[in-house]
């Protein structure tokens, strides 16, 4: 969550002699992130920007809406500058007020943020002629300085304003933007970084603000004697102080006040409201001003009664914003004796809102179940500062002292009193319970012996109690309710003594058990496998749609939504399940990547989902998925330009790359049919009885419903898991031959419906052991073979380990294959 | 015979010199110096001559043959320089046409940025273990000390199956699924995979990307050994001369949390538009694990502690390349992919 602590605030409670810089980065390394510095008044320069005191204001005598103002900012002579701006013309003919009028003054010279340009360009002042009458200077806006966007009119300063101080010195600060992680409430506010500053830097911080109440003789009670208060779910609410203060005229609160709200980033709105949000701010508890006036009694009579409890069924409310909102059962309210007030702990309602008109401000400062706060601003939507901040686990304790102060901040403000009894409902005070902390805990968890005394300086700056030697018996002050395990305790005391004054190690555990992870392993061969060949590997997204996936069938069959696993909150429709097949996802990718090059050769490897009946999560399947398409050369001046797409036996070259460099056995093509594949030309790949997947061309109307129409398109999908079971990484060498082989090579003619990968086979096995390679390296088919006849050549390679084969060792060999095929084949050899 | 070996030598020598190729060079010396060349033709004749002549023309005939032979050698060496020259001369290309096209395939940049990150943490003992991307609310948030409506919850925005099951949001679910796998044994693992975070897909954030989670647990792990192990990372992915910070952090399922950072490879610290002017980087979230997590994990608290991290992969890849949006990285545009 964003705070914004100015330091000048930050010095109420505690001395920081650092630079902001310096300050900030040591918050930064225990763990209050300060993500930037805004330093305010740093462009003033202090010989030019200086507090002006207007002695005198003049009538222009040439412009009516022009004013001529007199100022005295500390030299000898005041100077006249004249200016439009609306809060001191007004003052013509009224006379000046009572107090002196201070404003910002800037001098001949000065750089200012041009008033007039919505960019935030700086200009130059000049002196010049407005209308006739020469002005030597300005006094300046808001935005003019760079404060806000206000250019309405003058910024007027305090009446106290010390003459010709330069304004940074008197108006200057440094703002530190936190990001505060976590669910820590007490650091989101300024006492709580104070707390922080203090323990690192070592000086004390100054806590009276808490002590309000007891300063001015208060007492505290359940039954106070302006109205009945009462907790209906101690559940969910955990304490409710009520605290009255009666007789306040309500106006705009005090400058310093409101400076410091701007600065923390909170638009002032009328000293009341300001006051809820300046202790919010600064003590980190949320607060709510009712105009007491407004509080019904029960029946709608009698002593004004507040009931804090749960929504009735069908109960609603009207909130500040507004905005009707419907409520269930679990969501806590503020109610009077007319009805809702409030949603608890995140927005008041509009009814009971403290206006101008308001002189009883009864101020609530409660505490809630902080699940039940962010449950209800979840579920409503309906995110506040307060709502976030209670959220957050805020503790109880600080109620009393939080409606105090707030109480006697608008005494000093609006005057009126303040009444001697809080009300103040607290079923079940929080009693703090010791954390037992042993010494070489902390040494054996941090790693670096810190030596007592630093623990317990520490600890104590923390406002933490510490009693006994060794162990330590640590009581955790009640604003850290998310303290209570001795490693959190080590975690305070390690990041105050500093994690950068720890000198780093390595393990000294033995090592654990080391195993290969075969999955792994083969998995990355794939990888390696495939860039060889020349894919490049993609990663498309897991979520798809289901209109992609009917695509991947000729006629568009839609798919059943149920075999996918769909999600509650998809980012957009066409996210909203995710895939179970990667073909899609890189089909569209292919189609993308056409626009812009001739040829695309790609693989992803990804996990695939598929739910699983009865179970609570899907089977994540690994799967392989290759995509190649367009030309099968790049183009190159050396070949010249040549236009042969890929087709089915290049993606078929990749599969038996990849299988043979995986070593998974024989290998058996078969015709095969698969919806998204062209039925002439996919084949089912499998090694033995294990079925790997497909690889072919796309089916054409496939490929054209993905926007791949001009080439064929082809496609291999293995399961990646079946292929990793197979893969042993355990390829045995083949022998290497070293005497010369012989070559010599066999056409036959066969009938053309036999495949060539059974004549290859049949030569292969009949020629063993000496025929060592059969490979096909011509098909022709022609008429003159005869109907229905096609030729098959094929390269034979004969190699013994032994000796070099003789011309008798190769005829022998080569007739016992031409005898088999004409037996079985009825094959013909070829002269 | 004499005047006739003088004339062979001059002929010889004369031939030889206006040879115009290599091509000759064998037949010039199968006609003077070969076996039926006119040298031994002439020397055929010794025989005829008489006794008083005949040492001085079988002298006269040694020597012209040697001259003939150191001839022939000399200008065979000449002649073939002066070939090779005129080969490589007329066999010059022009060096600044293409090279024929070589088309390698390419890992894409978060496999091969994820095995940079596995060998560094392989070096130090760590070895991979796989968990699965759609895990339980169980695994991905109670078990880590996250229950439902907790504060900490806000940290990850979530996609949701139904009440009970999430696409993980980080890797940290492997951690128990690890635990209760290898208890009651010690740990060092990675666990590298894809999380998805309802996230709108802007140049700065993605729903889908990579992230790798460390753990070790044992009976001495350290804060410091953390630290140091961080560093060791840091350093071998970044370079040697990295710097460090450690500051406090917040995460639930460690305490203490820390938050690993090192000056900006960039701008080595001065500051800029990367690190946010603040002259650091993020490198890692990480802990000593919380002993809740330790305790669902089946580990007793008490006799073990551990510790995690966590860290991106795309980020590191981006800062290292100099890509400024992430959206890059599952587009799968391959004229990006083929620079990696």
């Amino acid at each position: 969550m964003a705070l914004r602590v100015p330091i000048s605030w930050l010095r109420d409670f505690v001395d920081v002699p650092l630079a902001p810089q310096e300050l900030a980065e040591r918050l930064t390394l225990a763990g209050l992130e300060v993500e930037s510095i805004n330093a305010i008044g740093a462009q003033w320069d202090p010989q030019k920007i200086v507090v002006g005191h207007i002695t005198a204001i003049a009538p222009h005598p040439d412009a009516d809406r022009l004013c001529l103002c007199t100022v005295d900012y500390g030299a000898a002579a005041p100077l006249t500058v004249v200016t439009g701006a609306p809060n001191l013309t007004a003052l013509l003919g009224r006379g000046l007020p009572a107090t002196p009028l201070k404003a910002p003054f800037a001098m001949v010279g000065a750089e200012l943020i041009d008033g007039h340009a919505a960019d935030g360009r700086t200009l130059k002042l000049k002196a010049g002629n407005i209308r006739g009458v020469r002005s030597e200077g300005m006094v300046c806006s808001e935005k003019e300085l760079g404060l806000s966007e206000d250019h309405e009119g003058i910024l007027l300063l305090p009446p106290d304003a010390p003459t010709g101080m330069p304004l940074n010195e008197y108006l200057g600060d440094h703002v530190l933007e936190f990001d505060i992680k976590g669910g820590f409430a007490h650091l989101l506010c300024v006492h709580g970084v104070a707390r922080e500053a203090a323990a690192l830097l070592g000086t004390p911080l100054r806590s009276d603000v808490w002590r309000v109440g007891g300063q001015h003789g208060h007492t505290r009670s359940p039954t106070p004697p302006f109205m009945a208060l009462e907790i209906a779910d101690p559940q969910r609410c955990l304490r409710f102080t009520a605290t009255l203060v009666q007789g306040v005229r309500i106006g705009p609160s005090p400058f310093w006040m409101q400076q410091r709200l701007v600065r923390a980033g909170m638009r002032p709105i009328n000293a009341v409201v300001d006051v809820t949000n300046y202790v919010m701010l600064e003590l980190g508890q949320p607060l709510h001003a009712f105009d007491f006036s407004s509080l019904r009694g029960e029946q709608g009579g009698g002593r004004p009664l507040i009931r804090v409890r749960c929504a009735h069924p069908g109960e609603g409310i009207t909130t500040l914003d507004g905005v009707q909102r419907p409520l269930d059962e679990q969501m806590l309210l503020i109610t009077d004796g007319g009805g809702a007030v409030g949603i608890a702990g995140i927005m008041g309602g509009l009814e009971s809102e403290v206006t101008e008109r308001t002189t009883d401000v009864l101020i609530e400062c409660a505490s809630f179940e902080f699940l039940s706060i962010r449950r209800t601003s979840q579920l409503l939507k309906l995110r506040t500062e307060a709502g976030d901040r209670f959220g957050k686990r805020l503790d109880p304790e600080r109620c009393a002292a939080a409606g105090m102060r707030a109480a006697y901040l608008i005494h000093d403000i609006c005057g009126g009193t303040v009444h001697p009894v809080q009300g103040d409902v607290y079923p079940r005070p929080l009693a703090p319970q010791a954390i037992t902390l042993p010494l070489d805990f902390v040494h054996h968890l941090l790693g670096v012996p810190i030596p007592r005394t630093d623990v317990v300086r520490i600890l104590e700056a923390l406002e933490f109690r510490v009693e006994g030697e060794d162990p330590l018996r640590v009581t955790p002050p009640l604003h850290r309710l998310d303290i209570g395990i001795p490693a959190d305790l080590v975690e305070e005391i390690g990041r105050i003594y500093g994690y950068d004054r720890m000198a780093p190690t390595l393990i000294e555990d033995a090592l654990p058990n080391q195993r290969r992870n075969m999955r792994l392993d083969g998995t990355e061969r794939v990888r390696d496998l495939l860039t060889g060949c020349g894919l490049d590997e993609i990663i498309t997204y897991s979520m798809i749609a289901l209109e992609d996936e009917a695509r991947l069938h000729p006629e568009r069959q839609a798919v059943a939504p149920e075999d996918y696993v769909a999600l509650r909150n998809p980012l957009a429709t066409e996210r909203g399940h995710m895939r179970r097949r990667l073909l899609a996802g890189a089909l569209g990718t292919a189609r993308d990547n056409l626009r812009f090059l001739p040829r695309v050769r790609m693989f992803e490897v990804g996990r695939v989902f598929q739910p699983r009946a009865g179970a609570v999560l899907p089977d994540e399947p690994l799967r392989l998925c290759a995509v190649m398409a367009g030309l099968r050369q790049p183009a190159s001046w050396h070949s010249g330009r040549d236009e042969t797409p890929m087709d089915f036996f290049d993606i078929k070259g990749v599969a038996e790359t990849l299988l043979d460099g995986l070593s998974l056995g024989a290998i058996e093509w078969r015709p095969g049919e698969q919806a998204a594949y062209h039925p002439g030309r996919c084949a089912q790949v499998s090694v033995g009885d294990t079925p790997l997947g497909a690889v072919g061309e796309l089916h054409p109307r496939v490929a054209q419903a993905f926007g791949l129409g001009a080439h064929p398109v082809c496609a291999l999908e293995f399961d990646l898991e079946a292929l990793l079971v197979l893969w042993q990484d355990g390829h045995q060498m083949t022998p290497i031959f070293p005497h010369p082989p012989v070559y010599e090579d066999l056409a036959f003619i066969v009938d053309a419906a036999l495949s060539a990968g059974d004549v290859q086979r049949l030569i292969a096995q009949t020629g063993r052991p000496l025929v060592t390679d059969v490979r096909l390296f011509d098909l022709y088919q022609d008429s003159r073979l005869g109907e229905g006849r096609k030729s098959l050549a094929f390269a034979l390679t004969y190699q013994s380990l032994e000796r070099t084969l003789t011309d008798q060792d190769v005829a022998k060999v080569r007739a016992r294959i031409v005898k088999r095929l004409e037996h079985e084949l009825h094959a013909q050899l070829r002269a | 015979m004499l005047e006739e070996l003088s004339q062979l030598q001059q002929d010889g020598l004369r031939e030889l010199q206006a040879m115009a190729g290599s091509a000759e060079l064998p037949v010039w010396y199968r006609t003077y110096l070969g076996r039926k060349g006119r040298l031994t033709d002439v020397l055929r004749g010794l025989g005829k001559l008489s006794a008083d002549e005949r040492p001085e023309a079988g002298k006269r005939g040694n020597e012209v043959k040697q001259v003939l032979e150191e001839a022939f050698l000399r200008r065979q060496d000449e002649i073939r320089e002066a070939e090779l020259q005129a080969s490589m001369h007329s066999g010059a290309v022009d060096v600044t046409l293409p090279g024929r096209p070589v088309a390698p395939g390419h890992l894409h940049l978060s496999i091969r940025t994820l095995r940079k990150i596995r060998a560094i943490f392989a070096e130090m003992g760590f070895q991979v273990y796989d968990s699965p991307e759609i895990d339980t609310d169980e695994n991905n948030f109670e078990l880590l000390n996250i229950p439902p409506y907790h504060p900490a919850r806000d940290m990850w925005d979530t996609f949701w199956v139904n009440d009970q099951v999430v696409l993980r949001t980080h890797t940290s679910p492997g951690q128990i699924r690890c635990m209760r796998e290898y208890h009651p044994q010690p740990i060092r693992v990675i666990l590298p995979g894809k999380c998805y975070r309802y996230e709108q897909i802007t140049p700065r954030s993605e729903h889908q990307f990579f992230q790798v989670e460390g753990l070790a647990v044992g009976h001495h792990i350290r804060l410091t050994d953390l630290i140091g192990t961080m560093s060791e990372f840091a350093r071998k992915m970044y370079g040697a001369e990295r710097r460090m910070r450690i500051r406090s952090s917040y995460f639930p399922f460690t305490e203490p949390s820390i938050e690993v950072d090192m000056d900006c490879i960039l701008c080595r610290g001065a500051g800029c538009r990367v690190c946010k002017h603040t002259g650091w980087l993020e490198v890692a979230g990480a802990g000593m694990v919380h002993p809740v997590v330790l305790r669902n994990g089946g580990y007793d608290a008490e006799e073990w502690s551990g510790f995690a991290f966590g860290m991106g992969v795309e980020r590191p890849a981006m800062l290292q390349h100099g890509i400024e949006d992430i959206r890059y990285f599952y587009n799968n545009d391959l004229r990006f992919l083929q620079q990696f």
